[in-house]
């Protein structure tokens, strides 16, 4: 029932971030920062099923917290591609090579996420070396709150300290009421909605996939 | 698992490439929409990949149960 509700309110509410708005490149806001925010929730939400794993022992959970966290890194990856193009037409100028691509590609936010989503690679190159499932749930589970413990510092605290182009530096970037005008905002908070269903959607479609897979192992 | 990490690198590769004169000019012209339909355009490819990447699994088990 969940899930079909999921699927419904997932499918409907994609659409939304077609809708056209004042601005041009801003317009990247609905779309580029709406990926992060699926990334964060899905992280989130596999960060809980790793604590649920540990409390109960059940194998479901483990599956769970998988599949959210790839999820997650897909549209970490696809925030940083966006965030690179959108990047290079914004803050690179081709006429002064003091903001060329390769300066600007310095940012500590960029720094920072990059190392937050190699966190994230590591916590799968570690699931897959170990072959024993038990021990691979637990270890991989306990790895994974560490990772989520270092997400949001190297995302979000350290970038903020140190001077950045990166907007969102004295506060929630996008989130905040000075710099995001009131139509934006109409359509900014159901497009974040919208592709969190969405990332939640293609996550739940995963674990519905391993779960009959690994029927086997499930009590 | 080859085919995908091909795909990554190009994902990554995107902005270089971008640096082509003709292709950069059309990203700069009215007010710079383009980029935002590159963004639209990056977002909708993946996505996409990666439910044929799901949809391929799902094969996979339909062959194992029948």
């Amino acid at each position: 029932m969940v899930l079909l509700f999921y699927t419904i309110i997932g499918g409907l509410l994609v659409k939304i971030p077609n809708l056209p708005v004042l601005g041009e490149t801003i317009r990247n806001l609905f779309f580029h920062v709406g990926m992060w925010a699926v990334m964060m929730t899905l992280f989130t939400c596999s960060v809980v099923q790793s604590i649920r794993y540990l409390s109960k022992m059940n194998i479901r959970y483990d599956i769970y917290a998988h599949n959210y966290a790839s999820t997650g890194i897909l549209f970490g990856l696809i925030g940083y591609a966006t965030g690179a193009l959108w990047m290079n037409y914004t803050w690179a100028d081709p006429n002064a090579p003091s903001y060329s691509f390769s300066t600007v590609a310095r940012d500590p936010k960029l720094i920072g996420t990059a190392i937050a989503l190699l966190i994230y690679f590591a916590y799968f190159i570690l699931r897959q070396s170990i072959p024993d499932i038990d021990k691979r749930a637990k270890i991989s589970a306990v790895y994974n709150i560490f990772a989520f413990a270092m997400l949001f510092p190297t995302i979000m605290i350290i970038p903020r300290i140190l001077p950045s182009l990166h907007p969102g530096q004295e506060g929630n970037p996008a989130l905040n009421f000075k710099d995001v005008d009131s139509t934006m905002r109409l359509i900014e908070y159901p497009a974040f909605v919208g592709w969190t269903l969405l990332g939640v959607w293609i996550a739940t479609l995963k674990i519905r996939i391993n779960l009959i897979k690994e029927k086997h192992f499930i009590k | 698992m080859k085919k995908y990490l091909i795909y990554i690198l190009n994902l990554l590769l995107i902005p270089f490439f971008a640096n082509a004169q003709g292709v950069d000019n059309l990203l700069r012209s009215n007010g710079r929409i383009y980029v935002v339909i590159g963004v639209i355009l990056i977002i909708f490819i993946s996505i996409i990949l990666y439910l044929i990447r799901i949809e391929r699994k799902i094969d996979k088990l339909e062959k194992q149960n029948h």
